[in-house]
């Protein structure tokens, strides 16, 4: 049985006028020790996604789902003590933009003996020394210069790096079996990015716990991940093992996520970047999602939404799964003959 | 922090300078002068108003007057009250701790009614209790302080006869004044009754005075609450799974206070303005109550040296709180 397993996580947010489907239909399932990229343009719900998984998604956002089972626990409609004693401990989450998410009121070793203090061992829950050594520790583990006298600081005093360094620590405190890391590195400079990246990956080694990456940097996914998600406008278009999907992708989007990667256009003449933006609450196209940017898009596209197919762990959105060669198939030629004879 | 001292230390001076030329402006605009009106209907010969004008220096052109005065008060004079022939600064401060007792009440009201409104009505946001706090909060803001009093008055004093009219302790009761504040003096003193009676005399005016800082203060805790809960460090707390308490004490709260510390300081100077029409109204003795008298009389020393006294009060005040929003909050501290 895997560790966390999600069939039909659906997560809308209403207004007065009309609900946003902001995650729609997605299924993700992910095994102990198990690193699985997500990725996705912006505003394609990722971040979404990841809060319903901590319970983390507030009135108005209303999260539903067929299956949604972690270790066991089953999510839907779980108590908020028993929700509490998950989430912190069992599941961990790191964001963003570190120095924001770090309470500027209080001191790196507050924050890292807080979730101690509720979720630690039984000599941590009880004693402040207890707790304050291992905050110590921790420092030490993301490998934080200095650790002893960085405990004393406060958030505005730490860098970029550092900050997410020390999110590190607090996520990986009560050990968890796995942690949600929603581009970790996006905010941090560049020089640093590998840094921190390295040492998420190196502690998910050593500690065996599964890894949710989001990310919008392909790369990172390729280099990294057993398994990917692509998203788009709330909807999982694409998902398989790597390196497969990103060496032929049955997915145009994914097609042209990759083909906007840095290394693969420098043969190209231009970038080949997809242009449009992901649609919003308000123009949402008929048939798929996609089929207002798509290069392939045919009439069909328009009008039917098409369904996540393929084999078991492979699949597509699309009514024209690319082939091996990177070709739609399934009659797209000759919908596409069809139409030109038509005009 | 110190530069920052220095800076405001340095502000004091063009803030003195206009304090005084104001009250010593505002108080002669008035028609009328302290002979006139020592003299009053009957009339006094003018060769009597002359020697008068002269004896209290009325009779130098105003930049002169303004000149000499303000040379007095940085020897720490601030003069003599024309009509009760009392040194202005002793009579200040023999009537200032009833203004303090008073104005603490109106702020403890207002920050115990006003902090926790603010609280729920963030956390309950856009509910019953949302609109109950924010619609209460305008009604009481908007409502002008002697009206406030009067129906407070009518309704708990007349009315259901709760609470005694005016004043500040009944007349049975004779305390000796050590320290000026009523409470402390009539424990001092053993005398429950009295204690009694002189807390009951604070309720209505520490209500009436309080109110608009009560409204300020709610209003300012939810909007700087429900800014403080969309943050991304409060979203870091519930992903540790805090209790929800926590979250919002510890973690929003905390943060959400670093504003309302600042706008609870500027109270102070509504306070002690309100506190002028609550003591009339309330006849409270305290230095809005004299304040009042000296501007009837034409007392000069006594309208320029109290508003001089109260502006001094006021500014030291915003320079405490400034300093203690240094230590709430951490950034600043360690810039
Ligand atoms: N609380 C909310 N209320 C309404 N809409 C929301 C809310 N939170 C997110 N959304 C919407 O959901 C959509 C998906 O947002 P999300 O933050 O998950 O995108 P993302 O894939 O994480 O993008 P990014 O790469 O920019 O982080 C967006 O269109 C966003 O506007
Ligand atoms: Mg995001």
């Amino acid at each position: 049985m895997p560790l966390l397993d999600i069939a039909g996580l659906t997560v809308t947010f209403s207004t007065d006028a009309h609900q946003f489907i902001a995650v729609d239909d997605v299924d993700l399932t992910i095994d102990e020790g198990e690193v699985v990229g997500v990725v996705g343009e912006s505003g394609s719900g990722k971040s979404v996604m990841a809060l319903s998984l901590l319970g983390l998604i507030d009135f108005p956002g209303r999260v539903g789902a067929r299956r949604m089972t972690f270790a066991g626990h089953d999510l839907r409609g779980i108590g908020d003590r028993e929700r509490r004693d998950l989430v912190g401990k069992d599941i961990a989450m790191i964001f963003q933009d570190p120095l924001a998410s770090l309470d500027p009121c209080y001191t790196v070793a507050h924050q890292l003996m807080e979730a101690l203090a509720v979720h630690g061992t039984e000599r941590e829950r009880s004693s402040r020394v207890a707790r304050r050594t291992r905050a110590l520790e921790l420092l030490q583990q993301v490998e934080i210069p200095d650790a002893a006298a960085r405990l004393n600081a406060y958030p505005h005093q730490l860098s970029g790096g550092m900050a997410q360094r020390v999110m590190i620590a607090m996520a990986i405190s009560c050990q968890p079996r796995l942690l949600i890391a929603d581009e970790p590195t996006t905010a941090l400079d560049v020089t640093v990015q590998a840094q921190v990246l390295d040492l998420l990956l190196r502690i998910q080694r050593e500690t065996h716990m599964a890894l949710i990456l989001i990310t919008h940097d392909l790369a990172i996914v390729a280099e990294t991940a057993h398994r990917v998600i692509v998203m788009y406008a709330g909807q999982q278009v694409e998902t398989g093992p790597l390196p497969e999907v990103f060496e032929t992708p049955a997915h145009p989007y994914t097609q042209a996520l990759l083909a906007a990667l840095p290394e693969s256009s420098r043969d190209h003449a231009r970038l080949q970047a997809i242009p449009g933006v992901v649609p919003g609450a308000h123009d949402r196209p008929a048939g798929c999602l996609l089929s207002p940017r798509c290069r392939y898009a045919v009439a069909r596209c328009h009008r039917d939404e098409p369904a996540l197919l393929g084999p078991p762990g492979r699949g597509a959105r699309c009514h024209f799964r690319l082939d091996a060669q990177g070709h739609p198939t399934g009659g797209w030629a000759l919908e596409r003959r069809v139409e030109a004879i038509e005009t | 922090m110190l530069a920052f001292l220095l800076r405001r230390i340095v502000l004091i001076v063009p803030t003195f300078i206009g304090v005084t030329l104001l009250a010593f402006a505002l108080i002669h605009l008035i028609p009328g002068d302290p002979v006139e009106n020592i003299s009053g209907e009957r009339g006094m010969d003018p060769a009597r108003r002359e020697r008068l004008l002269h004896e209290f220096g009325l009779d130098k052109p105003l930049p002169v007057q303004y000149i000499e005065y303000v040379g007095q008060v940085l020897r720490g004079n601030l003069g003599t009250s024309l009509t009760t022939h009392e040194d202005v600064s002793t009579e200040f401060l023999t009537l200032f701790p009833a203004t303090i007792e008073l104005a603490f009440f109106a702020l403890l009201f207002s920050v115990i009614v006003g902090l926790p409104a603010g609280i729920v009505a963030a956390i309950k946001r856009n509910t019953v209790a949302d609109y109950a706090v924010m619609g209460v909060s305008l009604t009481g803001y908007s409502m002008p302080i002697f009206w406030w009093a009067l129906l407070l008055i009518l309704f708990f004093s007349v009315y259901l006869g709760w609470t005694p009219v005016s004043g500040r302790i009944s007349v049975e009761y004779d305390v000796p004044a050590t320290t000026g504040f009523m409470l402390i003096d009539t424990l001092r003193s053993g005398d429950f009754g009295a204690f009694r009676s002189a807390l009951s005399h604070l309720i209505l005016p520490s209500i009436a005075l309080g109110t608009i800082p009560l409204a300020v203060i709610a209003r300012m805790t939810r909007s700087s609450m429900l800014e403080v809960l969309r943050e991304d460090y409060v979203r870091t707390a519930r992903a540790k799974g805090l209790p929800r308490w926590q979250v919002i004490v510890v973690h929003a709260l905390r943060n959400a206070l670093i504003p309302v510390i600042t706008v609870i300081g500027l109270q102070v100077g509504l306070l002690l303005s309100g506190a002028i029409l609550t003591e009339t109204i309330f006849s409270w003795p305290g230095v809005g109550n004299w304040l009042i008298h000296g501007v009837q009389s034409r007392d000069y020393p006594v309208v320029q040296g109290g508003i001089l006294l109260i502006a001094t009060i006021v500014i030291t005040v915003n320079l405490i709180v400034d300093m203690l929003y240094g230590v709430i909050n951490p950034r600043i501290r360690h810039a």
